[in-house]
């Protein structure tokens, strides 16, 4: 098949957006908006999954599923455990 | 040992040019750790901790999506060409049609625009990449590039001749762009000499580009 081979953390995000979605926890037009929010400069610095696991954790935070703070403290955790995505997956 | 390895930074890959045994090193998810990579991780370790994800509801929705192809599309497009009813029925409601054929379209309102001999139609997202994903999969690079989304709906005469695609003065372009929930699929034209050919032929015929709008079906 053409195309760009997605990275498996770039399927993640989709899988996550989508799952959400179907959740109830927020909607397409959530995700839309906190993308269009982000700026015109996030379109030319960022990557499209970058920008939507933005989105997605901007959603989140404010339907109250986790906090800032739970946030930053995770992403601590996440970068301690190695220099490489695949490192990065053990937790605990 | 075929495990050896003389690395001696073990804390970092270095997989440039040949393994031991001969073959190039494969990328496998070894560079850098990215601050969006990071947050990924993170929110989908909080997902499921709270209980709002299971590990087997990702991994099936990424088997979902892999599985997702042009040809759940082709299969519609086939049946479009040989059933008339079901063509009427797919540009009235294209959502209802494909789930008639057993396709998930998800919420989505999805419209089928027909190609005839004076207009063909191409489809954009000019915001971002929305997509008929799950008939076709997921959009190819160029689709949610910002070249392609701006040029398609300012010059797509010219887009469409770099793909390839040199349509006469008196074919109408009809560009419609994408909405997070409304999507397009083109219908394309029958190809000419296919009046033999049963519906899985006929969808062999139906190409990707030719249900975007930037291509045309294989001939016969």
């Amino acid at each position: 098949m053409e195309g760009h081979d997605f990275a498996l953390w770039e399927k993640r995000v989709d899988a996550l957006m989508v799952l959400c979605g179907q959740k109830g926890l927020f909607t397409v037009d959530g995700l839309r908006r906190a993308l269009e929010d982000m700026g015109e400069e996030a379109f030319e610095k960022y990557s499209y999954y970058e920008r939507w696991i933005a989105a997605v954790n901007q959603n989140l935070i404010e339907a109250g599923v986790y906090s800032i703070e739970e946030l930053a403290a995770r992403m601590d955790e996440v970068a301690a455990r190695g220099e490489s995505y695949g490192e990065a997956q053990s937790n605990g | 040992m075929p495990h050896d390895h003389h690395d001696h930074d073990h804390d970092h890959f270095h997989h440039e040019g040949m393994s031991p045994s001969g073959h190039p090193y494969r990328g496998d998810n070894d560079g850098p750790l990215t601050y969006w990579q990071r947050m990924e991780i993170a929110v989908r370790e909080l997902m499921l901790e709270k209980g709002h994800l299971t590990p087997a509801e990702i991994a099936a929705q990424i088997e979902t999506m892999d599985a997702r192809s042009p040809a759940n599309g082709a299969a519609v497009v086939a049946r479009a060409w040989i059933d008339p009813a079901f063509k009427a029925r797919l540009l009235a409601n294209a959502s209802e049609a494909s789930r008639e054929m057993g396709f998930d379209i998800g919420p989505l309102h999805l419209i089928a625009v027909e190609n005839t001999a004076d207009t063909h139609n191409l489809i954009v997202c000019t915001l971002c990449s929305c997509y008929p994903r799950n008939l076709l999969g997921l959009p190819p690079d160029w689709y949610k590039t910002r070249a392609y989304r701006s040029r398609a709906v300012r010059e797509p005469r010219t887009v469409l001749q770099e793909f390839g695609l040199d349509l006469p003065d008196h074919v109408t372009v009809r560009v419609h762009d994408s909405t997070a929930d409304m999507r397009y699929i083109v219908l394309p034209a029958r190809p000419e000499g296919t009046e033999g050919m049963n519906e899985a032929a006929l969808a062999k015929l139906v190409t990707r580009d030719s249900m975007i709008g930037t291509g045309l079906p294989r001939s016969a």
